[in-house]
């Protein structure tokens, strides 16, 4: 079998893996990463979303041999070593921006790239169309949308802080 | 210390305690659990709509590389267990049972819709075991098939199951006919209009999972799944499919992606698992594909009705006639026969003073996958009815829609009301509510913002929907004359530690819906003791007593209320033991703020003195009390509760393309006393997502055969970021006034309120167009359609 070697949050892992074998059954299956969902079997939903060398990547799409070589940071990798989260995760808990979970890794990774991407700042509009490769069921996306501009804030250094959602 | 910050208690919007693990990728979902030594589980699936299978050859595919096993239907009968059970009956007019047939957890001679299961394939991994199913061999004679309700029970139609007469499970009725006719008939005006409720697919973002385990040293069997009910699944699955004792099933939900309805039922996965694991002995684990999870997850809604509404002079409404044909789809599922029946048509007062409502509903086998509750279950169906109906009798009068409606409400004094279908609402106040909503939503400063559309050649229209529902299901005695097969009550243990914190074990199950919070705070609040030092735990048979799980919006006010009676007798023993230890007598002993105080006085003891003293029971009247400081609770509602709401949608539309946008929509609620503003309004969000989805977007289709053409993600159209407007959210609140916390529920009121207010904005935006109904979903080739075919007129006028 064919062997790839990828560093993963920061660790360098070396696995065996069939040709056929996705970047997400290596991250779930083999390291035991399982933050990275599997929603969906047409590459719609969004919910394995991880980085691949600093942009965001639908994981069940690729296949794992895909990533030899390449960095990968999966939603388990965020926050810093002491635990600090990473601001998009800050901000979808300050503003209720998830209900079960289970599209919330992806929509985070996709949040991130999608602010990095966007230095001069995103319009509520712009945000919704970003979004457009993840679906929630739970939550309507309305306080993922706030969520994700009150992390660009922080991630543009325009605050400190994430900005308190209003009780 | 045990005071409480102020922004803990009752009323604030904590923050979620769940979230940290499910933002750092710690949640775990059934399908992130491997067992030791397990084996991966593939259904081989029926192609075919409806056909008789004359052979299964597995040979080649037991040959396949990691095979483990492989189960057909023939198997499964062989072997003795029986099939699904449906957990509610319903009786025909006549008094006789509905027509029940049997639902093999494998599907055994015949299949009866694309997806039914045919056989199961066990191997090492995943992809050997669905490379091995593709290789078994099944010789299918295809049947005729019905996939509609009105195909199904025309005359001549193929019979889903053999001997049911117009595939009709039951032809049901409810209210007083003749007296509804005669209302008719004296009648200045009527109205009336059909209508579909389109079916649609719950996808909950998790597909579901199953791993069966069996453990040969006691004969214990454990079921992880993706349930919204553990302790449901063990009761159908250990008495009616496996037999097996309750003492030695042990089912487990742990994080579950949603449900919405679609992960109360029992399915044949998991029974197939359990059944698998002792005869490969080892654990066997599935996990659903989202293709297969749309031909095997019970869908919702499908209904097709006619509906007629009598008026007097002056719109009062006098009367209310409804004929409804629900889709069952191929087989009962658990809670089906109840959706279109008790939770639907007792509906059908909705907010309104109509003194007679007749209404029939046949429960119609099809060719499809199952149909059962999906949010709202029921409600959202008999809402959108009414909140059409009425559009449609203010058209067709001339009176207001909103005049109308004000008409016709139950007025705010008249409750504890009895609706003439079977629902005594025991409060709300609709005007108020509907008040709100006009003020929140601009609706008088609509018709600029109309005009100020047209300039740009956009057709603008504005909706509302007025509705009420019953939900915190439910009492036990009164579901049970209506059919129900168990007691709808639920458990609270909650267990006073020696350090005085707190672990409550409810029979709920939060699936998103933020129980860890919402439970903490309601205890934190009551027991003065802080939410850190609190713990929620579900999800898990083998430690929580028992529980009848979330659904029905009925968590906090049957799940919250028997904590409450726990937490009573918690406080009642802490008092007597604070009365031993202040050497005072009960009476004068208070609890308040997380302290027992001798009334009047400064003597007091703290809960974690008291619970100390109750688990080192050395200074302790031992001879009147048990030592420890843990109490269980089951809670039986006296009635459902009603929540209540006006939603306002206002939409422009796209002459051009016939695509609608909504532009705002506003919900004004009444759930009750609310504990969690913050999570309230999530869930109201996401119910209203859900209702405009429904309204504009979604849309299970099948084939005149049978065949799924919305059978995938690429093909279902699901509401994503862009396809929906923020949402206000507001409240109107009206405490429920049979429960210890006056809530009332909060997680459908969204998906329940919403579509007729966007259908009913759609219709009013086409008012130029002489439009009295859209079907759902109105998707832009229906509206240009309606659009374009008005054009030539409109040119030549
Ligand atoms: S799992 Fe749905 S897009 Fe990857
Ligand atoms: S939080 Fe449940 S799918 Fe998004």
């Amino acid at each position: 079998m064919p062997q790839v070697t990828l560093t993963v949050n920061g660790t360098t892992h070396t696995a065996e893996v069939e040709g056929r074998t996705l970047l997400v059954e290596l991250l779930r299956e083999t390291l035991r990463l399982t933050g990275t969902h599997v929603g969906c079997d047409t590459s719609q939903c969004g919910a394995c979303v991880v980085h691949i060398d600093g942009e965001s990547v639908k994981s069940c799409t690729t296949l794992a041999l895909q990533a030899n070589g390449a960095s990968v940071t999966t939603i388990e990798g965020l926050a810093s070593a002491d635990g600090k989260l990473h601001p998009m995760q800050e901000a979808f808990r300050e503003y209720h921006a998830l209900q079960c979970g289970f599209c919330t890794p992806g929509m985070v990774m996709s949040a991130i790239d999608l602010v990095q991407k966007n230095p001069q700042g995103l319009s509520e509009h712009e945000i919704r169309e970003g979004l457009e490769g993840n679906i929630c069921r739970c939550t309507g996306y309305h306080n993922i949308v706030k969520a994700i501009a009150a992390a660009a804030d922080v991630m543009h250094g325009k605050r400190a802080e994430i900005a308190p959602a209003m009780a | 210390m045990n005071a409480i910050a102020p922004f803990e208690g009752i009323g604030a919007s904590v923050k979620r305690k769940e979230d940290l693990r499910f933002l750092s990728g710690r949640g775990r979902y059934t399908d992130d659990m491997n067992r030791p030594g397990q084996t991966h589980a593939v259904f081989l699936r029926s192609p075919h709509p409806h056909a008789r299978i004359d052979a299964v050859d597995s040979a080649a595919a037991r040959a396949m590389p990691g095979v483990v096993a492989i189960f057909t239907g023939a198997d499964i009968k062989a072997s003795g267990i029986g099939g699904l059970p449906c957990g509610w009956g319903v009786k025909n007019k006549d008094g006789t049972p509905m027509a029940e047939p049997a639902h093999p957890v494998l599907a055994h001679e015949r299949v009866r819709h694309v997806g039914d299961p045919v056989a199961m394939v066990i191997a090492e991994t995943r992809a050997q075991a669905k490379d091995a199913a593709e290789a078994i061999m099944v010789s299918y004679t295809p049947l005729g098939s019905v996939a509609t309700v009105t195909a199904a029970v025309a005359p001549g139609a193929t019979e889903v199951h053999e001997g049911v007469a117009a595939n009709t499970s039951f032809d049901w009725h409810i209210g007083d006919k003749a007296i509804t006719d005669a209302a008719f008939a004296g009648a200045a005006h009527t109205v009336s209009f059909d209508l579909v409720n389109n079916r649609l697919v719950p996808n909950a973002m998790e597909p579901r999972a199953a791993i069966g385990e069996f453990d040969p040293t006691n004969d214990e069997y454990t079921l992880y799944t993706t349930s919204q009910n553990p302790h449901v699944i063990r009761l159908l699955m250990g008495a009616f499919v496996l037999n097996i004792p309750e003492s030695r099933l042990r089912v487990v939900a742990p994080d579950v992606g949603g449900g919405f309805g679609s992960k109360i039922f029992h399915y044949a996965e998991e029974a197939a698992v359990t059944w698998a694991a002792p005869r490969v002995k080892r654990p066997v684990k599935w996990t659903c594909d989202r293709t297969e999870a749309f031909i095997s997850d019970a869908h919702g809604r499908d209904h097709v009705s006619h509906a007629e509404l009598a008026l007097d002079k002056d719109g009062k409404f006098l009367g209310l006639r409804v004929q409804t044909l629900a889709n069952m789809g191929a087989y009962l599922s658990t809670f089906a026969p109840a959706v279109p029946t008790y939770l639907y048509a007792t509906l059908l007062a909705g907010c309104y003073a109509t003194p007679t409502i007749y209404a029939e509903v046949k429960g119609v086998f099809t060719n499809t996958v199952a149909v059962d509750a999906y949010r709202g279950a029921g409600r959202p169906e008999a809402t959108f009815l009414i909140e059409r109906l009425v559009d449609v009798a203010a058209k067709a009068t001339g009176i207001d829609r909103i005049e109308l409606r004000r008409r016709n409400f139950i007025p705010a004094d008249a409750f504890p009301y009895q609706t003439p279908v079977a629902l005594e609402y025991d409060s709300g106040d609709y005007q108020s509510t509907l008040d709100m909503a006009l003020a929140a939503s601009d609706w008088a400063g609509f018709e600029a913002r109309r005009s100020a559309a047209a300039a740009k050649g956009k057709l603008r229209g504005i909706g509302i929907s007025t509705y009420v529902e019953a939900c915190g299901i439910a009492p036990s005695h009164v579901v049970g004359q209506l059919g129900a097969r168990a007691g709808l009550y639920e458990v609270a243990n909650i267990r006073v530690h020696p350090t005085g914190s707190i672990t409550v074990f409810t029979g709920t199950h939060s699936h998103g819906q933020g129980h860890e919070t919402t439970f903490a705070q309601l205890i934190a609040d009551r027991m003065g003791v802080p939410m850190n030092q609190i713990d929620v735990v579900h999800g898990d048979t083998s430690r929580i007593p028992f529980g009848m799980g979330t659904y029905g919006s009925r968590s906090l006010a049957v799940g919250g209320s028997a904590m409450v009676k726990a937490m009573d007798k918690i406080v009642l023993k802490g008092r007597k033991i604070a009365a031993h230890l202040l050497e005072a007598s009960l009476e004068d002993i208070e609890f308040e703020g997380g302290k027992f105080r001798v009334a009047g006085t400064d003597r007091e003891k703290t809960l974690t003195e008291i619970s100390l003293a109750a688990y080192v029971p050395h200074n302790y009247p031992i001879d009147e009390l048990e030592p420890g400081l843990e109490e269980t609770a089951f809670y039986d509602p006296k009635n459902f509760t009603y929540p209540a709401g006006a939603h306002v949608c206002e939409v422009e539309i796209d002459p051009a393309t016939g695509q609608t946008e909504v532009i705002a929509f506003t919900a004004v609620d009444d759930v009750g006393r609310v504990i969690n503003p913050m999570i309230v309004e999530g869930q109201v969000q996401g119910g209203v997502a859900q209702g405009i989805g429904q309204a504009l977007l979604e849309h299970a289709v099948y084939d005149a055969e049978g065949q799924l053409l919305s059978g995938s993600l690429m093909d279902y159209t699901m509401p994503r970021a862009d396809d929906l407007p923020n949402v206000a959210v507001s409240h109107h609140t009206t405490l429920c006034t049979h429960n210890p916390l006056g809530v009332k529920g909060c997680g459908e009121v969204g998906a329940i309120g919403s579509p007729p207010a966007v259908i009913n904005a759609v219709v009013d935006a086409l008012r130029d167009y002489d439009v009295t109904h859209i079907n759902m979903p109105a998707t832009p080739p229906k509206l240009w359609g309606i659009i374009n075919a008005a054009r030539p007129a409109l040119a030549a006028e």
